[in-house]
């Protein structure tokens, strides 16, 4: 059905596809602009199936190895380089597949989004260009089993990602915004760069399962260990380290905020396959958990709490992304912690993991359908000032239900996702610290009482003077809102489909570091 | 691979279609209160027309609570806590550089005397 040279080369495929998209767009665009957005829009949709089938083989056939430039593709270890795997490698794993097809999904419903909402704008050859360079060099970063091409994976992205915020420059706001995301972006990277050093420096190697096979937990190997949390926990925008988001999130077009979440959770993806996958047991489970954990509730309690106050709808909504990123670090720093006792993991570790990681999946899907929203209102109103705006509801129905969904999602409200994975959170945390468990239904409340605010402020009420001509989102937007909206319902309906297929293999392909090391090194 | 089924916490149970029924059950009972109203109801006559104690009623975009006006009690409230936390996000890039090295000398503190 599908030509075994596609399915053989699909890990390949799903980095060349849009990064040649992004290289002949600008060409594409000399046509017309009609050209380049159907051009944009095929590459996307091409590199969404190649990714699903991606996904679809790793789930059904196990861990994918894609060897570059190897005569077999899953050749690792070549029998003349000593047992070292020395070419870069892809390997592609549960927990890879998942972040894969939740950036092509995201990524796909905001490409959509994305012709009608910056039609209006100039500059659209690079805007699409740097928009595929950031959606290749994520799906190379949740794909690599290369420490040094994550890194440099994790440099386009960031690269690309500070030039999209820049992008509207607004009077220089947002051209600030993106340079302070290019600084801590920078810092971040030079810190993964360092501890890549130190280790690539001990073990004389840079793939990950076989620097996970030699690690030994030396000061140095420790050295590096908090370098990379530092890093990778500043560009997933944890508490005290977040201080970019706001500015990043608030000033970059909707489209590319709703893109930018999935971003960071990419980096959110680096921290925990290093944790797990890489250091494995060698590290001090219990107190890298905890620093997990601690970060994490950092970042829900003061991510919520600064988001009450916003006047800013994307600033208040760049908060809570803040805050919505803590429950994943607490889930999955409770699974972290209790990663050495297996009858603590069987009991309630593996829940909690499986917990945060169906957030990360939950989160991109419902904090981009609301940054999709945020979009368009601010498209319709010509503002992103709350005070500015009332009764909207009136008129852009729509777009209203989409905020409706996304809102009582984030606030984890039955029957949407955002509860579900609250639930395991929830009922898992309890076990390990009830404390913990409180505070994360306290700031789902929280976060409930903000949307309501939102809600209120923009929806509710007469129409305000200068609104009357408001409509609705054009059809485009609807339609990847409309994507995201549904997979939010659809998952919160049958979260237990989504968990038994997609969740709880990639928690299992998280904590099963031998598992992960015989798949690369196993024919060495 | 069973799409209908109970998500499973280890320690707890959820079914969301039980909740769906519920929402759906609510809906219904809602419509019915809705549908029991006064017929006669005519939106925009002096029917809608609120009651301000014999005052005229302000323009209605003047009437609309701001987001700016809501939760004041809250914040308020909490002004110990927003009066710490509010100024540490000064906006200033090296700032953010500083927390980042900040945390990862806490960090690296932890994990060698740990």
């Amino acid at each position: 059905m599908i030509p075994g040279y596609i399915t053989t080369n699909a890990p390949a495929l799903l980095i060349a596809v849009p990064l040649l998209g992004a290289f002949l767009s600008p060409l594409i665009g000399k046509i017309s602009r009609d050209a380049r957005a159907l051009w944009v829009l095929a590459v996307m949709t091409l590199t969404a199936l190649i990714g699903y089938l991606v996904a679809f083989l790793v789930y059904t056939e196990g861990t994918l190895l894609y060897v570059f430039g190897a005569t077999n593709a899953t050749l690792a270890v070549p029998p003349d380089s000593g047992g070292i795997p020395i070419r870069i490698i892809f390997t592609l794993d549960a927990m890879s597949a998942l972040m894969v097809t939740i950036a092509v999904t995201v990524g796909f419903a905001v490409i959509l989004y994305s012709l009608s909402s910056d039609s209006r704008r100039s500059g659209l050859e690079a805007y699409y260009t740097i928009f595929l360079l950031m959606i290749g060099a994520i799906l190379g970063m949740v794909s690599t089993g290369d420490l040094f091409n994550f890194f440099v994976f994790l440099e386009i992205s960031s690269l690309a990602s500070a030039g999209l915020v820049a992008y509207k420059v607004e009077k220089g706001r947002a051209v600030e915004a993106g340079l302070k995301y290019l600084l801590v972006s920078t810092i971040g990277g030079i810190f993964f760069l360092f501890a890549i050093g130190i280790l690539y420096g001990q073990y004389n190697a840079l793939n990950m399962a076989m620097l996970a096979d030699m690690i030994q937990w030396t000061p140095l190997d420790k050295l590096a260990l908090v370098l990379v949390v530092a890093a990778l926990a500043a560009k997933c925008g944890a508490v005290p380290m977040h201080f970019w988001t706001p500015d990043a999130y608030s000033m970059a077009p909707s489209a590319v905020t709703a893109m930018l979440v999935v971003a960071s959770q990419a980096s959110l993806y680096g921290l925990f396959r290093i944790c797990f996958t890489l250091y494995g047991i060698t590290l001090n489970y219990a107190t890298i958990g905890w620093v997990i954990i601690i970060l994490g509730i950092l970042s829900m309690i003061i991510g919520v709490t600064m988001a009450i106050p916003q006047k800013d709808i994307k600033r208040l909504m760049a908060y809570h992304a803040v805050s919505q990123t803590g429950y994943m670090l607490l889930g999955v720093g409770v699974g972290l912690a209790v990663l050495g006792d297996q009858a603590l993991l069987n009991s309630y570790g593996m829940t909690a993991m499986e917990g945060g990681i169906f957030h990360i999946f939950n989160h991109a899907m419902y904090k981009g359908l609301l940054f999709l929203t945020a979009g368009a209102i601010i498209y319709q109103v010509g503002t992103s000032d709350l005070n500015r705006m009332g009764g909207l509801g009136h008129r852009m129905k729509w777009t209203m239900i989409f905020f409706i969904i996304g809102a009582l999602a984030i606030a984890g409200i039955p029957p949407f996702n955002g509860f579900a994975s609250k639930f395991l959170i929830y009922e898992s945390v309890f076990a390990f610290s009830p404390l913990l468990s409180i505070i994360a239904m306290v700031v789902s409340i929280l976060t409930l009482a903000s949307f309501v605010k939102v809600f209120h402020s923009v929806f509710m009420g007469p129409p305000l003077p200068g609104n009357e001509q408001v409509r609705e989102a054009p059809r485009t937007m609807l339609i990847g809102m409309t994507i995201l909206a549904a997979i939010v319902i659809i998952s919160g309906v049958f979260p237990e489909f989504f968990v038994q297929n997609l969740i709880a293999p990639a928690a299992h392909a998280l904590t099963d570091q031998a598992g992960y090391i015989s798949a690369v090194l196993g024919g060495a | 691979m069973a799409f209908a089924t109970s998500l499973s916490s280890g320690f707890g149970i959820w079914d969301p279609l039980l909740w769906v029924i519920a929402i759906i059950i609510g809906l219904v009972i809602a419509w019915l209160l809705w549908r029991s109203g006064v017929s006669s109801y005519k939106k925009d006559t002096e029917q809608t027309r609120p009651y301000l104690s014999g005052n005229a009623e302000p323009p209605k975009g003047e009437v609309h609570i701001r987001a700016g006006n809501l939760y004041w009690g809250f914040t308020e409230g909490i002004k110990g806590y927003y009066q710490r936390i509010v100024p540490l996000h000064t906006g200033i890039a090296t700032d953010y550089l500083l927390w980042i090295f900040w945390v990862a000398g806490i960090l690296l503190v932890i994990v060698m005397v740990v």
